[in-house]
This record gives structure tokens, C-alpha cells and sequence, in this order.
């Protein structure tokens, strides 16, 4: 009896790994689906762990300091010592508090932003699940944030967190209008094929991109790069992170609209800005860096390639784990930081194996889209550090002219320009290309 | 592929629309009203998505509980709470309200009753349903119900341009 249901639960287990080519979610199987969104969660907190370290440190870099250097090898434990210290902080919430609202708010800003990793696609079977209207769900499911900050201001009950709260809300609808405008240009594109249909789902987009063989950001040159910047200037405005984060502007608003929350409360709106962060980002990969596609598919092409470029994920971390040697080399030979060299050697270690065995092709083979796709998505998380450390803060009108005046024309035009480029290849194959042959047969 | 439209998620999405129904009207604070009217619309969005229908789904989203209850919420936050508050919340025409329940009940219940003669037969929506749904509304709209589409996006436009005339004084 017990061994019956057993063997139905391994068949069970087993029969989605006979799916190939499918997500766990369009195969209908519940306990990979579980499986994935538990790793999707662990990979999302371990990178907000990470950015939260390297934000301070590449910062701290930019402005010529050395950023948090105390809490274990250069610092590398001081977010684990955060986290801490944020869970044993006071929970306080204000005496005129809405006290369900307040509550609320956090909860929603932080479902809100990682619901959207549903539909994010790390490679072609690499994703929770595929959903027709991938796209859609991932800009609806991201907008609802927004209430949640409002809730957060309103229910504070207080003038910083509502002023805050207001601006940020303002900006945020005004740019995933333009945001908006700029993804369905790139949709438009994923519709230039035999059948002449598009689709809005995140693994078709990237398919879409491996048929027409071009990354999306240089098609139709240089209508797909403005796109692209659009969204890229949108999705920052959308996160509310610097130059646009007149929401908590600290010199006018304190905080903005999280000035009343502290220990377990705040840390969950900075766990929704970052994983906010990265699906943002996640969404720009997909419509126009090709998604989980290697660099230079057109350009070096062939096995030889392929099997060259399998080996970067390998040596990246070989990289990595040779950085962590060479500073236990240099660390101070002093019996108190005796703990802190052998665990930094420790680090080195794990990050070498790991390294070691990305070097093995099956496993390679199948996780390099996976790491292909992280990578990419790192690249922007340099950007949102790099912009904090470089640029001013805007003012609110020219943030405003910005977003109405600016890049919503700009996406409209964008948006013509992409159709009639579509058109264009219509008319050519369609008419001017038959004209052309049939004055060819006359000659 | 198991179907997930079974009548646990249909009661649970319905009991969920009909208590944030119910908390709409009931509700003292106009704060907790909207939230309640959010939590009506995803729970409707969930039921689209039940019938098949995930663009209408998606749609609903961005544009009701991502944009116009955004709206809603802003307007209602800078009214004074403590006035509204204290404003009575329900008047008292019993007849009216009798006579229009019984005539939403007489139609809920001709729906229930007749309700097969009335709609299309339900295998055949079944297989409509399972094609890609983005494609056949995009289908629809832009073939047959072209001239209506665009009618209604003229309308929005003469709507938004005579908002923003009445709104300001000198243009």
C-alpha cells in the first residue's frame, strides 16, 4: 500500500522531467512548480542580500570611500548583520495610525513585486510558467504596487509619508505610460513573421528574437534603441530610485512614504524596491537584450563558439573565487581577523566548486540561459548604482515635463515608426520584391 | 493539463466579490471603501481568468485596480475624513429599493432558470475559449467591431479634452 503511493509520487515527480521544452507551470505539474518558486524566492533574496552589499560598496567605490569594511572580510557579512538588526528593531506604528492599512501596505508592495517572477522566463524551460499574457500580467501585477504606497502614506497619518506618497504614486502612473508605449513597440515587433501574429508571452518574446535572429534593441536601428532607452529611463522613474526618487526625497520629505515604518515593516518596502528592481529589469532582458540568449549569436556563430561560450559561466566563477584567494592572501596577519581569513578561503572554496562544476556540459548546457539571463539583469542593477552615484535629483516639474512632454511623444513616434518599419517589410516582400522579379523575367 | 477552473476557485472569488461588495457600502471610512471596491475587482479579474478570458483579466488589472482606483484613492485621501464620516450613509426610499431588488432578483433568477436556451451551448465556447485569447479579441476588435472600437476612442478623446477645458481656465 505505502509503496504503491510512493511510486505514484516519484512517477508523478519523474513525469514532468519527460516534458522537455515545457515550464512546470504549461505541464501542470504542482510539485515542480513548488520546486521552482522556491528557488525563484531563494535566488530573488540572495541577490537582494547581494545588491544591498554591493550598492554600499560600488557606491562607497564612486565616492572615493571605502564602504562598510568592519563586519567581516570587506564587509561582506554587514547585510546579514542589517537584516538582524532590522528583526530585532521596534515595530513601532503610530498612535493616529490607520492600524489595518498600515499594516497592509508593506504586504502589498512586497506580494506585488514578487508575484510578477511568475512569468519571468530564465530560459526556454526555465520559468514558473508561460502565460499568454506574460507581458500584460507582469505591468498589470507591478502597477498594483502603487496602492500599496499610497496605503503606506495615507494610513501613516501624517504629512511627510502623504506628501511622499502622492508624489510617488504621480509618477509612477505618469511613467508606465510611456513605459507602456514603449513595450508594445517592441511587441509590435515580435509580430514581423510567416503567420504575422505576435505574442505577449515572455518565452515567445524571446523566441520570437531567436527566429528573426536580432536582439530586439537593434532592430529597425535606431527605432528599437530608442525604445529600449525610453523603457530604461521609465523603469527607473518606475522604481522610484535615484535621479527620479523625489518620493523620499531625505532633504524635502524625510523619508517620503515610508518615514513611519521601521524594523520588520520597512524592511519588507526595501525588500519590494530591490525584487521591484529586478523584475523591471527582468522585463527590459526579455523585450530587448534577447532574454536568456548568449551574446554575439550572429556574429560568432558555430559549435566552436557555442562550446567557447558555454565555458564563461565557469570561468566567471573561477573569477570570483580567485578575487576571494587573493585578498586571504592580503588580509591582515593578525590572530583577531584569524576567523575571518579562514572563512573568506571557505568562500573562495565553495565559489571555485561551484565554478568547477559549471565547467561539466550537461550542467552547463543546462543552466548557462539561466546564467546568460542573471547576467544581463546584473548589468542593470550596475546601471541603478551608477545613476544613484552620477546624477542629480530632478526637480518634480521637470520630472513631470519629462515623463508627458518628453518621452511619451517620443514612444508614440516610436510606436508609428515601428508599424511603418512593419509595413514596410510587408509592402517589400508582398509587392515591390514580385514587381521587381517580374521586371527581372522581362529583362 | 488539469483544469483550474473548478467550483472551489469559483465560490472562493465570488464569496470574496461579494463580501468586498458588501464592505463597499458598509464601511464608514471612504479609505476602506476603495479598498474593499479593489479587492472586488481582482476578485472579478480571477473569475475572467476562470471563463478563459486572461487578457480581460490582465486588462482589468492594469486598468482598474492598477490606474483608475490609484485615481480614486488620491481623490478620496485629500477630502476631510473626519467630515464624510459623519455624513449619513444610507437613505431611507424603502419602496424604490424594494421594487429594484425585486427586479435584479426576478432577473437573476430568469438568467438561472433559462439561462441554457439563452446562451451559446457550452462545448462550443469550451473550444473557442482554449485558443490563444489576445489574438481573437485583437481579431474581433480590429475586424468585425472596427467602426465601434473607434468610435469609443473618439468619445474617450472628446471626453478627455472636455475635461481639461472645463478643468482649466486659461489654455
Amino acid at each position: 500500500m505505502g509503496g504503491s503511493t510512493m511510486d505514484q509520487i516519484v512517477q508523478y515527480i519523474q513525469s514532468y522531467l519527460n516534458t522537455r521544452g515545457l515550464t512546470p507551470g504549461a505541464a501542470g505539474n504542482m510539485f515542480w512548480v513548488l520546486v521552482y518558486i522556491m528557488l525563484v524566492f531563494l535566488g530573488l533574496s540572495v541577490a537582494v542580500i547581494a545588491m544591498n552589499w554591493l550598492e554600499r560598496k560600488i557606491l562607497a567605490h564612486m565616492q572615493v570611500r571605502l564602504g562598510p569594511m568592519r563586519v567581516g572580510p570587506h564587509g561582506l557579512l554587514q547585510p546579514i548583520a542589517d537584516a538582524i538588526k532590522l528583526l530585532l528593531k521596534e515595530d513601532i506604528m503610530p498612535a493616529e495610525a490607520d492600524s489595518f492599512v498600515f499594516w497592509m501596505a508593506p504586504l502589498i508592495v512586497v506580494l506585488a513585486a514578487f508575484t510578477v517572477f511568475v512569468v519571468v522566463p530564465f530560459g526556454p524551460t526555465h520559468a514558473i510558467t508561460d502565460m499568454n499574457i506574460g507581458i500584460l500580467f507582469m505591468l498589470g501585477v507591478s502597477s498594483l504596487s502603487v496602492l500599496g504606497i499610497v496605503m503606506a502614506g495615507w494610513a501613516s497619518n501624517s504629512h511627510y509619508p502623504l506628501m511622499g506618497a502622492l508624489r510617488s504614486s504621480a509618477q509612477m502612473v505618469s511613467y508606465e505610460v510611456a513605459m507602456g508605449l514603449a513595450v508594445v513597440s517592441a511587441i509590435l515587433m515580435t509580430s514581423l513573421n510567416k503567420d504575422g501574429t505576435g505574442t505577449l508571452s515572455m518565452i515567445g518574446i524571446v523566441q520570437a528574437q531567436q527566429a528573426q535572429g536580432v536582439w530586439f534593441v537593434f532592430k529597425f536601428f535606431p527605432l528599437g534603441l530608442i525604445a529600449f532607452f525610453i523603457f530604461a529611463v521609465a523603469m527607473v522613474a518606475e522604481t522610484n530610485r535615484a535621479p527620479f526618487d523625489l518620493a523620499e526625497a531625505e532633504s524635502e520629505l524625510t523619508a517620503g512614504f515610508h518615514t513611519e515604518y521601521s524594523g520588520f515593516r520597512w524592511s519588507l518596502f526595501f525588500l519590494a524596491e530591490y525584487s521591484a528592481m529586478i523584475a523591471v529589469s527582468s522585463i527590459a532582458v526579455t523585450l530587448w537584450l534577447g532574454g536568456w540568449l548568449r551574446p554575439f549569436p550572429n556574429l560568432l556563430t558555430g559549435p566552436t563558439w557555442d562550446q567557447a561560450f558555454s565555458y564563461i559561466p565557469g570561468i566567471t566563477f573561477l573569477f570570483f573565487a580567485a578575487t576571494c584567494f587573493y585578498n586571504t592572501v592580503r588580509m591582515p596577519k593578525h590572530p583577531l581577523f584569524r576567523i575571518q581569513t579562514i572563512g573568506l578561503a571557505g568562500f573562495g572554496v565553495v565559489l571555485g566548486l561551484i565554478g568547477l562544476m559549471l565547467f561539466i556540459s550537461g550542467v552547463s548546457m543546462r543552466i548557462q540561459d539561466i546564467f546568460w539571463f542573471s547576467a544581463k539583469v546584473a548589468g542593470f542593477m550596475y546601471l541603478y548604482i551608477w545613476f544613484r552615484g552620477t546624477f542629480p535629483r530632478y526637480r518634480f516639474d521637470q520630472l513631470m515635463q519629462m515623463g508627458w512632454k518628453v518621452l511619451l511623444p517620443m514612444g508614440l513616434g516610436v510606436l508609428i515608426g515601428t508599424g511603418g518599419m512593419g509595413l514596410r517589410s510587408e509592402i517589400w516582400n508582398q509587392a515591390v520584391l514580385p514587381f521587381g522579379r517580374w521586371i527581372w523575367s522581362l529583362v | 493539463m488539469t483544469p483550474v477552473a473548478t467550483p472551489f476557485f469559483f465560490y472562493l472569488f465570488a464569496g470574496m466579490m461579494l463580501i468586498g461588495g458588501i464592505l463597499v457600502i458598509t464601511r464608514k471610512n471612504p479609505v476602506h471603501s476603495a479598498l474593499a471596491l479593489i479587492v472586488t475587482l481582482l476578485a472579478q479579474a480571477s473569475i475572467y481568468l476562470m471563463l478563459y478570458a486572461p487578457f480581460v483579466a490582465g486588462v482589468q488589472i492594469i486598468l482598474y485596480a492598477g490606474g483608475i482606483m490609484v485615481l480614486f484613492l488620491f481623490v478620496i485621501m485629500l477630502v476631510s475624513i473626519e467630515r464624510s464620516m459623519k455624513e449619513r450613509q444610507f437613505n431611507s426610499q424603502r419602496v424604490v429599493g424594494i421594487i429594484a431588488a425585486t427586479a435584479l432578483g426576478g432577473l437573476f433568477i430568469a438568467v438561472y432558470s433559462k439561462g441554457k436556451d439563452i446562451f451559446p451551448d457550452h462545448a462550443v465556447r469550451m473550444t473557442a475559449a482554449e485558443a490563444p485569447n489576445v489574438q481573437s479579441v485583437a481579431t474581433l476588435l480590429f475586424g468585425p467591431y472596427m467602426f465601434a472600437f473607434e468610435i469609443a476612442s473618439l468619445l474617450l478623446l472628446v471626453a478627455i479634452i472636455g475635461a481639461v477645458v472645463m478643468a482649466k481656465k486659461r489654455i
